[in-house]
């Protein structure tokens, strides 16, 4: 499915993979994380290793409430710092909440939560806005680049859409459909400025020509 | 309306009791006040609560003794295909032994010892312990499971806050079926080759053919296991399932 895929990320810059459905992104992701161990390679982790992570799927438990779920999985963090992660996502209010009584964009902010929470030295999100409406989209941008500008953190962030990754990413990797092979990275000029549709145009040109190359 | 008809089945069945105390005399159907009055004196005299507590406490340790084994090696089998193909024709086995075989091989090996006894009311729960708890063992989510894995989660809280929730219904379809199965071994068992408790009592007033205090034993003991299932176990699997009342 994925073929000779080499890259490296330096300390707290945010690389997004781009490509095509079904082209391996998550399957890659999940090699990186150590959920997967059927491949030839080596994956080299940061020092202490501590990986955060956000699916697709927000992956709560039902049965214990929000900030339970953050706590669980982040027993480290204080409450100084988990009020201003609620804060930041507007979770405030939902601390003591189940996920059965959450949206899709809350559950998605709490999983978001949980992984900040645990402060990983690597933060791998595969495709943390999928099947949100454009308007919660923008909104839960923001708050995810106002995390990472606060605490910078090494991030992978997996996705089919050019915009977001250029929303977020410092650089982007652009991957062939499958078996994918890498065959564009493009840094971004002004990482999580609100990029010009312009400026979006530019880059998606960039990486269509890379893609005829490849 | 609901509570209405109960109280009007309960009275339905009370008038039954009396009619038919009357139909066959006293001696074969004693009638509902002199099963009364034995359970007073009964109370009066101590026997009572001292052979209810006896039996209750031999309930709650092989019950415990069951669930404990049962989850721990339901657990195991549920996830573990190599220990389930070596435990399944054990199980299928002890699923198949008849409760008596089991009490009196116990009886036989072990002596007429609490012990002997206890293990023998646990052996004829675990294994349907067992088959509940690997059905809930086997439907766990694996995503949940990457889940604790990323994050690094402690065995211990795995099980506390990752599997033991997602089997709660498997554990409280086996806590019910499991204490109403249990009460009857242990009133067997006691009757078989224990000095007090429940059946001790009930086996004396068969020799005596005292149908009286029979009926006296018997229905106590049917109030108390609905008490508990009433004030314990409802109560309880309330509180465990509080997340999914509150809709969104």
């Amino acid at each position: 499915m994925l073929d000779a895929i080499s890259f490296a990320l330096s300390n707290g810059e945010v690389a997004a993979v781009v490509g095509p459905s079904g082209c391996g992104k998550t399957t890659l992701l999940r090699i990186i994380v150590g959920l997967d161990r059927d491949f030839a390679g080596n994956v080299v982790l940061p020092a202490h290793g501590r990986l955060g992570i956000v699916f697709q799927e927000p992956r709560l438990l039902p049965w214990r409430t929000v900030e339970e779920n953050v706590r669980l999985a982040a027993p480290q963090a204080g409450e100084a710092m988990l009020s201003a992660l609620f804060a930041t996502l507007g979770l405030t209010q939902h601390r003591r909440h189940y996920p059965g009584e959450l949206s899709l964009g809350l559950a998605r902010r709490v999983a978001l939560a949980r992984a900040f929470a645990f402060e990983p030295d690597l933060l791998a999100l595969d495709e943390p806005f999928v099947s949100l409406d454009a308007a919660l989209v923008e909104r839960l941008r923001a708050e995810l680049i106002e995390l990472v500008s606060r605490r910078p953190t090494t991030t992978l962030l997996v996705t089919h859409s050019i915009e977001e990754a250029v929303g977020l990413a410092d650089r982007i990797l652009l991957l062939s459909p499958s078996p994918a092979r890498l065959i564009a990275e493009v840094p971004i000029e002004r990482p999580r400025s609100l990029a010009s549709a312009a400026e979006i145009a530019v880059i998606r040109d960039k990486l269509r020509a890379a893609a005829a190359y490849g | 309306m609901n509570l209405a008809q109960r109280l009007g089945s309960v009275a339905l069945l009370l008038a039954a009791w009396i009619i038919g105390s009357h139909l066959v005399g006293p001696r074969l159907l004693p009638s509902p006040q002199a099963v009364a009055l034995a359970i007073i004196h009964e109370a009066r005299s101590g026997a009572l609560m001292f052979n209810l507590g006896v039996t209750l406490l031999r309930v709650a340790a092989s019950f415990t003794l069951a669930m404990a084994l049962g989850t721990v090696i339901g657990l195991a089998m549920g996830r573990n295909p190599v220990v389930n193909r070596l435990a399944d024709p054990w199980l299928v086995v002890l699923l198949n032994l008849p409760a008596l075989v089991i009490i009196v091989l116990a009886y036989v090996w072990a002596g007429l010892t609490e012990i002997a006894a206890l293990v023998a009311v646990a052996l004829n729960k675990l294994p349907i312990a067992i088959v509940t708890v690997r059905e809930g063992a086997r439907a766990l989510d694996p995503a949940l499971d990457e889940m604790a894995r990323v994050f690094r989660m402690s065995g211990w809280v795995r099980l506390r806050h990752v599997i033991i929730p997602q089997l709660a219904p498997y554990l409280a379809a086996a806590t019910r079926s499991g204490l109403s199965l249990v009460w009857k071994i242990v009133l067997i068992v006691e009757l078989l080759g224990r000095p007090n408790g429940v059946g001790f009592e009930i086996g004396v007033a068969f020799q005596l053919f005292d149908v009286t205090r029979i009926l006296a034993y018997a229905l106590t003991f049917v109030v108390v296991m609905l008490a508990i299932e009433t004030f314990l176990v409802q109560p309880f699997e309330r509180y465990v399932s509080r997340w999914r009342i509150r809709p969104a």
